[in-house]
C-alpha cells in the first residue's frame, strides 16, 4: 500500500470514479493551483472496489463545486482541519453551471460569438437534463467525464 | 423591462390580457390609430422572412408608429462581423422597440441581456417563434371562443416543426385540451415534446393517417411536410398523400372545426379547401398583425388607455 503524506489543512475530493481523477484534475483547473495537490489512482473502496481519490492543500474556494457537483454528485469533499476531518460535503447537481463544458449546437448562437459564457441549466433533475440556455440543446449525463 | 424570447414569457393571466388587447384592436381599429405616434419599432431580420417582417411592419404602422431595420444579414454590420450585443446596444438609441430574426437559436436572448429596449423574439433557427405561437393562440380562441375543451389535430413535419413544440407547450397550461399527433414514423414528435405531455398527464394519441382522426378534430393545424426530410423516395410517395388536405378529408371533418396552417403552404392544403368556410389559415394571417400590435403595445406599456 503506497502511502501518501497526511493533510492537515485542505481536502480531500473523494469517491472518485477509478480512472477520472486527471479528467477532475484538469477540468477543475487544478494544474493552475500554486498549492500541494495530490493524485491517489485506483485506491481501493469498500463502497467502489477502486477509486480515485484528489488532495488539496487549501481553502475550499479553490475548486468550482457546482462544476465538480456536475461531473459527478456522487463524489464526497471531506474538509480536513488540523489532520482531521472536519466536515464531510455531499455534491449536488447544480442548479446551472457556467463554461464548463460547451454546447454542440451548431446552430446555437455561441458557435459563432465565442465571448458568451457556455451556461446550461438543470431542467429536469429526476432524468438529470441540462439544456444550454440560449438554444436549450439537451446535454446528457452519460456523455459528462467526457466533456 | 419585459421582453418576449420564448411562447411562456407570458402567464396565463398575462396572454389572456393580450389576447383580449388584440380582441378590441380587431373591433376598433381607429382607437389604437394613433397609440404609438412618435414610437419606432426596429426590425433585425438577420435572415429574410417576407411575412413575418411585413406583419410587424403593419403593425406599428396601424399604431401610428413607424418603422427601421434590414432585412437580410449582408445589409447589416454583421456582414463586417459586429457582435448581436453590440449591435443592439447601438439600435437602442435608434429605436423603443425591436423585433429581431437570427438564424442562430439564443441570439434574441444575447440582445435582450444588454438592450435599452424590448426585444421580441421574431424566430431564431429552429428554436422558437413565440409571435406565430400568439397568432394561433389568437386564432383558436376567436374561432372557438375558448383556448379550454378541444381537441387539436396537429399534422405533417412535427419533429423540426418549431411552431408545433411551441404551440403544444403553451396549450398544455390549459383545460381539457386533447392532442392528435399526425405525421410518418420519421417527422414524430421529439422526446422532450413526448415527455412532457407524459409528465402533465396531457392526453394524446399519436397516428399516421389524417383520415382516421377527421371527424374527431375540432381544430386542425396543418405543417408542411418536406420531401428531403424522409429517409427514401418509396416511404416519401406511400405517405406523402395522407399528409395533403383536400375536400374529400374535408368532407370527414365536423361541421365547427376549423384549418390553421402557420403558412406559407405548398401543397398540403389544396386550394379546393380555401372555400370552405373551415379554412382559416388567411383569417390566422389577419389575427397576427392584430396580435403583434397588442404586444408591440403591452411591451411599450401603451396597453392602458
Amino acid at each position: 500500500m503506497l502511502n501518501v503524506g497526511q493533510l492537515n489543512d485542505g481536502f480531500v475530493l473523494d469517491h472518485i470514479e477509478a480512472g477520472k481523477s486527471m479528467m477532475i484534475y484538469n477540468k477543475l483547473g487544478l494544474d493552475k493551483l500554486d498549492c500541494c495537490v495530490a493524485i491517489i489512482k485506483n485506491a481501493r473502496s469498500n463502497k467502489m472496489g477502486k477509486k480515485d481519490i484528489i488532495k488539496i492543500e487549501g481553502g475550499l474556494d479553490l475548486v468550482d463545486l457546482d462544476a465538480l457537483g456536475f461531473i459527478d454528485h456522487n463524489i464526497t469533499v471531506n474538509i480536513i482541519k488540523d489532520g482531521e476531518i472536519a466536515e464531510k460535503k455531499t455534491l449536488k447537481l447544480p442548479k446551472s453551471i457556467k463554461n464548463v463544458i460547451q454546447c454542440q449546437n451548431p446552430r446555437c448562437i455561441t458557435s459563432i460569438e465565442q465571448e458568451l459564457d457556455q451556461i446550461f441549466i438543470l431542467t429536469d433533475e429526476a432524468r438529470q437534463v441540462y439544456r444550454c440556455k440560449y438554444c436549450e440543446e439537451k446535454y446528457t449525463r452519460q456523455s459528462r467525464y467526457n466533456a | 423591462m419585459k421582453h418576449l424570447l420564448s411562447p411562456l414569457d407570458f402567464t396565463t393571466d398575462e396572454l389572456e390580457q393580450l389576447l383580449d388587447l388584440a380582441r378590441d384592436i380587431s373591433k376598433n381599429r381607429d382607437k389604437y390609430s394613433h397609440r404609438c405616434d412618435g414610437k419606432k419599432i426596429a426590425t433585425l431580420f438577420y435572415e429574410p422572412s417576407t411575412r413575418t417582417r411585413l406583419s410587424f411592419e403593419a403593425a406599428m404602422l396601424n399604431l401610428g408608429g413607424s418603422v427601421l431595420g434590414f432585412s437580410s444579414a449582408n445589409s447589416s454590420s454583421a456582414a463586417k462581423g459586429e457582435s448581436v450585443s453590440d449591435t443592439i446596444r447601438v439600435i437602442s438609441c435608434y429605436a423603443d422597440i425591436c423585433a429581431m430574426r437570427h438564424p442562430k437559436e439564443g441570439a434574441p436572448m444575447v440582445a435582450a441581456a444588454k438592450s435599452g429596449i424590448p426585444i421580441i423574439n421574431a424566430g431564431d433557427g429552429g428554436h422558437q417563434h413565440p409571435t406565430q405561437t400568439l397568432t394561433d393562440l389568437m386564432t383558436i380562441r376567436e374561432l372557438r371562443g375558448s383556448l379550454n375543451n378541444f381537441t387539436i389535430g396537429l399534422c405533417g413535419d412535427l419533429k423540426f416543426g418549431r411552431t408545433v413544440h411551441s404551440l403544444i407547450n403553451s396549450l398544455i397550461r390549459y383545460e381539457n385540451v386533447k392532442f392528435i399527433l399526425i405525421s410518418p414514423k420519421e417527422l414524430c414528435i421529439p422526446d422532450y415534446i413526448r415527455e412532457t405531455l407524459i409528465d402533465n398527464n396531457i392526453p394524446f394519441e399519436e397516428v399516421e393517417k389524417l383520415e382516421d382522426v377527421m371527424p374527431q378534430l375540432d381544430i386542425l393545424y396543418m405543417t408542411r411536410v418536406q420531401k428531403e426530410r424522409f429517409f427514401n423516395e418509396d416511404d416519401y410517395l406511400r405517405m406523402k398523400n395522407f399528409y395533403i388536405l383536400d375536400k374529400e378529408k374535408m368532407a370527414l371533418g365536423k361541421k365547427d372545426m376549423y384549418v390553421l396552417h402557420p403558412l406559407p403552404r405548398v401543397n398540403e392544403i389544396s386550394v379546393e379547401v380555401d372555400d370552405d368556410p373551415r379554412a382559416a389559415y388567411f383569417k390566422q394571417a389577419q389575427f397576427g398583425v392584430y396580435v403583434r400590435m397588442a404586444l408591440i403595445l403591452t411591451l411599450l406599456g401603451l396597453d392602458k388607455e
